[in-house]
């Protein structure tokens, strides 16, 4: 590990353990809310803390991610192997076509079919983030060199091996790095779940938007920010992990 | 040891590889050789079976390749493939050891040989084993590539145009060297490359091919002396009597020349003198130090005006070094003759230009024939 990365994780984890302390001491955000609307009668929601709202949010987006890339990252293989190459075309499209819906707009597509609560906000969060690592998996694993993968076969490797000892840890970046955009769409999208009752970050958010309480927006709206720059920080780690050193 | 028979392979409409039969022994080096697309690499792939035959069949110590597991196959098969195709991800060292890591060898050993490849293709463990691909020159990778395909100790080795890649200065020096480590290991190679002066330098056969048919299967001086047929007289080129001075080794045709030590005194100079014009001046030791010309002291110079002095690594070739290599070095210092020294710079004989010319002649009375027959 380079000193350079050692001090980056350092920072990450930091900042981490200062999001802990903030969101779990609500006298520091209402010190912090407070002079900013005075004439405010809340700066807090009442309903629930706002260490609930971002445990709740984390819920929603660890299931839905992980489902994503329990999902996402084998379908992304299987249609670069001899017996899902046929699907390929299919499994793009669809990437394509995801990509260009407003997150918002799969959310209130999936409402109607699913109902409203946890799991089917779940199911629509999935469903989105599904393209970001579909289509990094795929095309990570198409900027593998081709005499990369034949010298692996050549030397007398399994599917498998060459699967696990040459594309993968070559695909391994460009793989994170739709981890990464699925986990960024994913923290602001979950924000639109709490319309559908959810719970998470949204609910102070939606509910200060519908009563005119900036200072609720505000309390969902800062976690939720600082939440997805803290993500994106420690996927950056784990990349700067795994990348190939080449230099 | 290999052994092709009939094999075919055909794309659609197209026959890439068209009922090629030809043996190769254990330890002999083959190349296949032939204009682009002629079906060097699609033979070479058929034998590790990363491309299936559509007819014929390939035997390797008597056994059909396709009775045997495809992994196992291929991992007694070191492959060198034509654009290297190393590892990004890993060091050098790393790559060396994939297939011992395949074949589950503990790390200490993975490590000691890859050292000792290292060693053999001329990069210093030290230096290059924790470097990646990346940071190797062209010629660095290509002697990986080498290594990485002799890690397992593989009794074959194909080799897809391996120094391909490199300049022609570089090209020249792997060659040397893998004809040295060729005469240590002994392996069987099949060995692709198009251009005729590296496979007359390695072969022991080659394998000439056309539109995916072998035109003629040959050594490379039956090659140059008999060829088959007008492609293969045109493919050789007009220059057969120089090439064939690449098959021929100094020491195969030196002689041993006059010599006098620097310490045998003005009367020992003449005497050596009175018998051919050019004597060799030698350090005590043996050491090449220069050579006088008779005329000189004829003329009436001292024998030390006449020692011309020489740089014994300019001036001189090896035992090992190509008679077309002897002939440019001497046409270079415009000498009819060079000397011929070993490692320590001792003199061993010397080469005369019309031992080049009679080596360059032999075999001349055959080229005409078969092509003029063939011409039509
Ligand atoms: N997958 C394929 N599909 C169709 N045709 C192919 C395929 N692979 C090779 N060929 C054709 O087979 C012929 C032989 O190809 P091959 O790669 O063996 O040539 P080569 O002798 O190695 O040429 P080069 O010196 O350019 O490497 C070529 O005409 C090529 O176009
Ligand atoms: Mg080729």
């Amino acid at each position: 590990m380079t000193p350079h990365r050692r001090r980056n994780a350092a920072l990450t984890v930091a900042g981490a353990l200062a999001f802990a302390v903030l969101v779990s001491a609500p006298s520091l955000w209402e010190a912090a809310l407070r002079p900013l609307f005075p004439q405010l009668r809340d700066v807090l929601m009442p309903r629930d803390t706002l260490a609930t709202f971002v445990l709740q949010h984390l819920a929603l987006v660890g299931i839905s991610s992980g489902l994503t890339i329990v999902v996402g990252v084998p379908l992304g293989i299987w249609v670069t192997r001899v017996g899902g190459r046929d699907f390929r075309p299919f499994v793009v499209a669809a990437t394509d076509l995801g990509q260009t819906f407003p997150p918002v707009a799969v959310l209130a597509l999936a409402m109607p079919v699913l109902g409203f609560g946890f799991w089917p906000t779940i199911v629509a969060l999935f469903i989105y983030g599904l393209f970001p690592v579909v289509s990094g998996t795929i095309a990570g694993i198409e900027s593998v060199p081709a005499p990369v993968v034949d010298a692996a076969r050549g030397m007398g490797m399994s599917p498998t091996q060459v699967l696990f000892r040459a594309e993968l840890p070559l695909a391994a970046r460009m793989i994170l790095s739709g981890i990464r955009t699925s986990m960024a769409i994913n923290i602001g999208t979950a924000t639109v779940g709490a319309a559908i009752g959810t719970g998470g970050l949204g609910v102070p958010i939606i509910g200060g938007l519908a009563v005119q309480n900036m200072a609720y927006v505000l309390e969902g709206a800062l976690p939720a920010a600082l939440l997805a720059v803290l993500a994106d920080a420690m996927l950056a780690q784990v990349e700067a992990a795994v990348t190939v050193r080449s230099d | 040891m290999i052994r092709l028979e009939g094999v075919t392979r055909r794309y659609g409409e197209k026959t890439a590889v068209d009922e090629l039969s030809f043996e190769v022994a254990e330890g002999e080096v083959c190349v296949l050789i032939g204009p682009s697309g002629c079906g060097k690499t699609t033979t070479l792939r058929m034998i590790n079976r990363l491309i299936e035959p559509t007819g014929g069949r390939i035997l390797i110590e008597g056994r059909d390749i396709m009775s045997l597991p495809v992994e196992e196959l291929r991992r007694g098969l070191g492959y060198v493939i034509q654009s290297i195709g190393l590892f990004p991800h890993l060091t050098v060292a790393g790559n060396i050891s994939v297939v011992p890591r395949l074949l589950g060898w503990d790390k200490a050993r993975m490590a000691a040989r890859a050292d000792e490849l290292l060693r053999l293709v001329g990069l210093p463990p030290e230096a290059y084993r924790d470097k990646y691909p990346r940071q190797l020159s062209g010629g660095e990778a290509q002697r990986v590539g080498v290594a990485r395909a002799l890690a397992a100790d593989p009794p074959v080795l194909l080799m897809d145009e391996p120094f391909g890649a490199v300049d022609p200065l570089n090209r020249e020096r792997l060659q040397t060297e893998f004809a040295r480590i060729q005469r240590e290991l002994r392996k069987t190679v099949i060995f692709v490359t198009h251009d005729i002066d590296e496979a007359i330098r390695l072969a022991d056969k080659i394998a000439i091919m056309r539109d995916g048919k072998l035109q003629q299967f040959a050594s490379p001086e039956e090659l140059l002396n008999h060829p088959a047929n007008k492609f293969v007289h045109d493919f050789v080129g007009a220059d057969r009597a120089l090439k064939r001075l690449v098959r021929v080794k100094v020491s195969d045709v030196m002689r041993s020349p006059a010599t006098v030590f620097a310490n045998a005194g003005e009367i020992g100079f003449r005497e050596a003198a009175g018998r051919r014009r050019f004597t060799y001046v030698l350090e005590p030791d043996g050491r090449l130090l220069g050579w006088i010309d008779t005329h000189d002291l004829d003329q009436g110079l001292s024998a030390e005006e006449a020692i011309t002095l020489v740089d014994a690594g300019e001036a001189s070739v090896g035992p090992d070094t190509s008679l077309r290599d002897a002939l440019s070095r001497m046409l270079g210092l415009g000498f009819r003759s060079i000397a011929v020294t070993d490692d320590g710079c001792r003199l061993i004989g010397e080469v005369t230009f019309s031992s080049v010319e009679a080596a360059m002649a032999e075999g001349d009375e055959h080229i005409a024939a078969p092509a003029e027959a063939d011409a039509g």
